[in-house]
């Protein structure tokens, strides 16, 4: 029987927390959830010896244990509950050999809860250039622990990491002794002013505890990271890099994705089609054809374009650029009542706002946090895509028109252009309205340049992808197993005799005509035709009618379900095998047998996409990140009402 | 004089600063009265500050700068 031993990672942020993580994990790794609140939870499972194995947790990066956000009071939490779940055996501290100092802050209030504390001490591979030397022995004498020196770059030092953990009962349990109980039980100091004699103390234990036995040559190698800095964050050509970067990741984003997208497109259409024809007929296959195929491939649609930019995304941070865009670009986000920090998000944001607004909790102003959620569903996230694709190709003649730009191109660049500028928009108006006090703290640590770790990105483009297909996915398909019911079932005799009504009426019809007209006799007669059919007067002034009105109403859980509404709805009401594409421009207006999708029809309907907030994950993200209902709804109908009269005055301008 | 009024190269010494007005990461992370900063650079429109506090590079509102009295060396 071998044994489990609880190891909790730690680490301040850049040190390579992750990469030990992965190093010691591999794929045996998983992300939960804290009960209650929205931090992952990562652990993993690793063999130490033969007989004994443990099981990982790596906590949220953290400068100290002085909590201040809901990720660090998690690390506190764990560490320091005898009776939490995941109270550790062994605690790791990971430190970055290059600035000591600091990581041993945090190393010194760990030791001090009197946990077993191993200290990590990473980047070894860095130490030979950077002329660093260490004394361990003396090191482990003056910290009162066992000290492994790794590299999980190169992978050196990890067995012997795991031998001080596997022999952690031989770990002295002293504390360092530095916390100066006094300083906390002085009434005349408040919390922060008691932290910070706290930190002072710690500071001064850290500088004689290294101070002969941690030895720097100073003017080595420092000219690579300042020479960099120079051109990445020069005041034309800092800029000029940012934007062609963003340009360039847009464009691949594009390319790239649009062929896996296609090839899973034409897979669950087949899958669909193979239910159809091979299951045994009934309500159940129908469920499956029409209702649970297409919504999983709703999803499965999305991930290409979200695994890519994660991608991207997570190199841009690895390297360390990430930062240098940030201390770029606050000035000019501050006008806005936004933090050079809300960078992050909005780029996110055009992927999906889920990921994003959580990448909105780094901000340390309130206001600007605040702000920055409130807006960031504002950029074209993925999902308005297969929307605007559909819509376009409809109404938008071909051809080219601007600079040799291909019209649908150029139009999808202004949607794109018009979200952004809708987000910043409304950021100047919450800033000048909301009446928030909060200082204007910014600290951001502006990490080594390095070249990004493959198995570091390879991990968090598959944790972000696996978090956006359960967490976003439960509900469009619940949402399009409900949609289907709502459309195959109907109140009243209308539907339920549907047949013999249409067959009294139409009783000149060849059989097939029939059929077709049945069917959508019944989609009219459902419970949601009849719904559709009781908000159409709000939205006829739109340039819309009841059909459009219920792919409306559905795609309020979320964006894209407005085309397999569609699909549904048109699929649902004829039989011929003609696409969605070609059936939509089919469709005529009873009275005037006018095209449904004109042109006036079509840009109010992108531009109402492109404001309203139909997504019901991101209300429940917003309200978890704000704690409450009130700005969620506020959101949720100031973006929906704004969306609902730009539509209503481009239809009526251009009608 | 503060970090604020310190140009692109400058080092200096820490004195002082309340502790109320500047976050405590920013404390955590090295800024605390005897040790060194020096001013690496500025962002382009003169805000944020890029420092080097006691071996951490980091990046600091000029507002917050202005808080932390220095003694140029």
């Amino acid at each position: 029987m071998s044994k489990l031993l609880n190891i909790a990672l730690i680490g301040n942020p850049n040190t390579g927390k992750t990469s030990l993580f992965n190093t010691l994990t591999g794929l045996n790794q998983k992300v939960g959830n804290y009960p209650g609140i929205t931090v992952d939870k990562k652990t993993g499972k690793c063999k130490l010896s033969d007989t004994i194995s443990a099981e990982i947790i790596d906590l949220p990066g953290t400068y100290s244990l002085n909590a201040s956000s809901e990720d660090e009071n998690i690390a506190v939490k764990v560490l320091s509950e005898k009776g939490n779940v995941n109270y550790p055996d062994i605690v790791v501290v990971i430190a970055d050999v290059e600035n000591l100092k600091r990581n041993l802050l945090l190393y010194t209030q760990v030791k001090d809860l009197g946990l077993p504390t191993v200290l990590a001490i990473n980047m070894q591979d860095i130490m030979a250039s950077k002329g660093i030397s260490i004394d361990i022995d003396a090191l482990e004498n003056e910290l009162n622990t066992k000290i492994a020196l790794i590299s999980t770059k190169k992978n050196i030092g990890i067995a012997n990491l795991k031998e001080i953990l596997v022999a952690y009962k031989s770990i002295p349990l002293v504390p360092c002794d530095v916390c100066d109980t006094s300083i906390l039980i002085d009434k005349s100091l408040n919390k922060k002013q008691q932290q910070h004699k706290d930190t002072v103390k710690r500071y001064q234990f850290i500088k004689i505890a290294l101070e002969n036995n941690y030895k720097v040559e100073v003017h080595r190698a420092k000219g690579f990271r300042a020479k960099l800095d120079k051109v990445l964050t020069h005041r034309v050509f800092g800029y000029l890099i940012f934007f062609t970067i963003l340009f360039n990741i847009f464009q691949a984003l594009f390319i790239w994705s649009e062929y896996p997208m296609e090839l899973i497109d034409s897979l669950f259409a087949f899958l669909s089609d193979w239910a159809k024809g091979n299951l045994p007929a009934g309500g159940f296959t129908r469920l499956l054809s029409e209702g649970i195929i297409p919504g999983i491939g709703g999803i499965v649609i999305f991930i290409p374009q979200i695994a890519f930019l994660f991608l991207f995304l997570s190199i841009l941070e690895e390297t360390g650029y990430m930062s240098r865009v940030v201390f770029l670009m606050d000035k000019i986000m501050r006008k806005f009542g936004l933090s050079g920090k809300s960078v992050v998000p909005l780029i996110s944001g055009t992927a999906c706002a889920i990921p994003a607004i959580m990448a909105a909790r780094n901000i340390e102003n309130w206001k600007e946090r605040l702000i920055t959620i409130l807006v960031t569903p504002f950029t074209t996230c993925a999902a308005r895509l297969p929307v605007y694709a559909i819509i376009i190709s409809l109404v938008i003649p071909k051809g080219n028109s601007f600079l040799g730009m291909n019209n649908h191109a150029l139009v999808l660049m202004s949607l794109y252009v018009l979200g952004f500028a809708a987000a910043i928009l409304s950021a100047y108006i919450l800033n000048k309205t909301l009446k928030i006090k909060s200082k204007s703290y910014f600290v951001i640590e502006m990490p080594n340049y390095k070249m990004p770790l493959f198995k570091n990105v390879f991990y968090n483009v598959l944790d972000k992808t696996k978090a956006f297909v359960y967490g976003a996915g439960k509900i469009i398909l619940a949402v399009s197993i409900l949609l289907w019911v709502l459309a195959s079932y109907g109140p009243g005799k209308e539907f339920n005799q549907a047949e013999s009504i249409v067959k009294i009426e139409y009783a000149h019809l060849d059989e097939n005509t029939l059929e077709s007209k049945i069917a959508s006799y019944k989609l009219e007669h459902s419970y949601i035709g009849t719904f559709g059919k009781f908000i159409e007067p709000s939205i006829k002034p739109l340039g819309y009618d009841w059909k459009i009105g219920i792919a409306l109403l559905t795609s309020f859980a979320a964006r894209e379900v407005f085309v397999g509404t569609l699909a549904t709805i048109y699929s649902v009401g004829s039989e011929d095998e003609a696409t969605l594409m070609e059936k939509m421009k089919k469709e005529v207006h009873l009275d005037t047998m006018k095209p449904v999708f004109d042109f006036p029809t079509g840009i109010s309907l992108l531009l109402f996409y492109a404001f309203a907030m139909q997504c019901m994950s991101t209300v429940a993200i917003v309200k978890k990140e704000t704690n409450g209902w009130k700005w969620p709804l506020i959101q949720m109908f100031g973006m929906t009402i704004f969306a609902y009269l730009v539509a209503l005055v481009s239809y009526q301008v251009l009608h | 004089m503060t970090i604020a009024d310190l140009i692109e190269g400058d080092k200096a010494i820490i004195t002082s600063f309340i502790v109320d007005e500047i976050p405590l990461k920013l404390i955590e992370m090295g800024c605390i009265a005897g040790n060194s900063v020096e001013l690496v650079q500025s962002a382009p429109l003169k805000d944020p500050l890029y420092l080097n506090i006691n071996g951490t590079f980091l990046a600091i509102r000029k507002e917050t700068a202005s808080q932390i009295l220095v003694k140029k060396i």
